[in-house]
């Protein structure tokens, strides 16, 4: 149930943000976010809320630190 | 590679495996308490992959699973009333309450139950039906109580007075304590709930490691992320020094969220609150706080918890608490299916005897 699901972020308007994973569109408020997100960023959805902006450079540590001479870049 | 693709990446995994295999000395009993991992590690395989001295149990991580049969038997009152429109995530629709009653049974038989996916969708429904009373059945964890919360205070400010919740939201940590105070409990490390820990940071799981010695983590929900939660068991396990660490950076922050934390306590406060299988719980619910009692359905409706009769030969309790595997239970595949499930871990396509009949057999 707390099935959370990362959708990148497309349209803000106010409070509410349009956002799409794999051709799914949603509508998503943004009251719960500490950190508002901006065009093209990834967020958490639950429940019909943006719970939280993905952190692509945190990402990118923690496959680092596990992995030697990995080949990937933020984009 | 996209960056966020690599937690599923197979090669990725299998070098973190590779270490798993090497390092490990003994056995490994961890536990999640995560529906969602339940299921990520049933469905990717990586159980299968495991060696045979890594067990896997699944604790009470299921919003759905841990509520008590009082609180269905309260769903299903608040539903034959003539007067309510009953709002609910479509998870509970199955849950058999007294006498294997169902929410969808109701449905069927004429009552008005509609299926939400969202709390403010249900809040909507009250707004679009000024003459009905819309009740929201909150149940979940950590995760979705905010989003009830930002709904209540949303409600307060367009004074929409015909909404309510039934509040029967439980806390994840007050819950692992009951679990470690358990002297049968034979668990040596314990994989946190990342959506959970996304609300509530790290630090109030911070007892495990520094009271009980259990090493935690806080995981994601890919492969690679569970994979790798597993290797630091085995480090921390070898080397004697249990901490807590926050695996999953990308998504949780150390401090947690703490808007949807502060909007979570104006709207509720803690209270007691019953767990299927394990009881009351002292801390481990949220009921209204003082300025937004207008919305709590249980003082609207005068509702107490009914009494009822426990499920006859149901062992969801002992499965929860990580006692008995789902196939050592003497219903399970028998009078308990997926297709007529008797407890709601078999209802709950995130409950662990679900997750077992479609995965391990």
């Amino acid at each position: 149930m707390c099935l959370a699901v990362p959708m990148q972020v497309k349209e803000i308007d106010d409070n509410m943000a349009r956002v799409e994973v794999g051709g799914t569109v949603q509508h998503v408020r943004l009251d719960l976010v500490s950190e508002k997100p901006e065009l093209g960023d990834y967020v958490i959805v639950h429940a019909g809320f943006a719970l939280q902006r993905l952190d692509r450079e945190e990402a990118l540590e923690t496959l680092k630190l596990f992995q030697e001479g990995l080949d990937i870049e933020l984009v | 590679m996209n960056l966020f693709d690599s937690f599923k990446d197979p090669e990725l995994c299998r070098s973190v495996l590779d270490k798993i295999r090497s390092e490990l000395r003994g056995e490994l009993r961890f536990m999640e308490v995560c529906g969602t991992h339940t299921v990520s590690i049933f469905r990717s395989g990586i159980r299968s992959l495991l060696p045979d001295s890594v067990k896997h149990l699944s604790g009470p991580g299921c919003p759905v699973c841990v509520t008590h049969d009082r609180e269905v038997a309260a769903f299903l009152e608040l539903a034959a009333r003539d007067d309510v429109i009953v709002a609910t995530f479509g998870d509970l629709m199955r849950v058999p309450g007294p006498d294997r009653a169902t929410l969808k049974a109701a449905q069927a038989e004429g009552a008005r139950v509609r299926i939400v996916y969202s709390p403010f969708d249900a809040l909507q429904l009250a707004v679009n039906n000024p003459t009905e009373k819309v009740v929201f059945l909150g149940v979940g964890f950590e995760t979705t109580a905010p989003t009830v919360a930002a709904t209540v205070r949303m409600a307060a400010e367009q004074g929409v007075s015909n909404f309510s919740v039934l509040s029967f939201h439980k806390l994840v940590p007050p819950a692992l304590q009951a679990l470690v105070d358990d002297d049968e409990l034979r668990v040596q490390a314990f994989l946190l709930p990342g959506h959970v820990s996304t609300i509530i940071g790290i630090e109030p799981y911070r007892f495990l490691a520094e009271e009980r010695n259990l090493p935690a983590v806080v995981g994601g929900f890919e492969p690679l992320d569970i994979l790798q939660a597993l290797l630091l068991f085995v480090r921390q396990h070898n080397d004697g020094a249990p901490a807590v660490v926050n695996n999953y950076k990308r998504a949780v922050a150390d401090a947690g969220n703490p808007k949807a934390v502060s909007v979570m306590h104006e709207v509720f406060t803690t209270g007691d609150a019953l767990w299927r299988g394990i009881g009351t719980i002292p801390d481990s619910g949220l009921s209204f706080s003082e300025s937004f009692r207008a919305f709590d359905a249980r003082e609207v409706f005068s509702l107490d918890l009914p009494d009822v009769r426990e499920l006859p030969g149901c062992r969801c309790g002992d499965v929860l608490k990580g006692k008995i595997r789902p196939d050592q239970c003497p219903l399970f595949k028998k009078a308990c299916t997926p297709a007529s499930p008797v407890g709601p871990c078999m209802v709950s396509t995130e409950g662990s005897c679900a997750a077992y009949y479609k995965y391990q057999l």
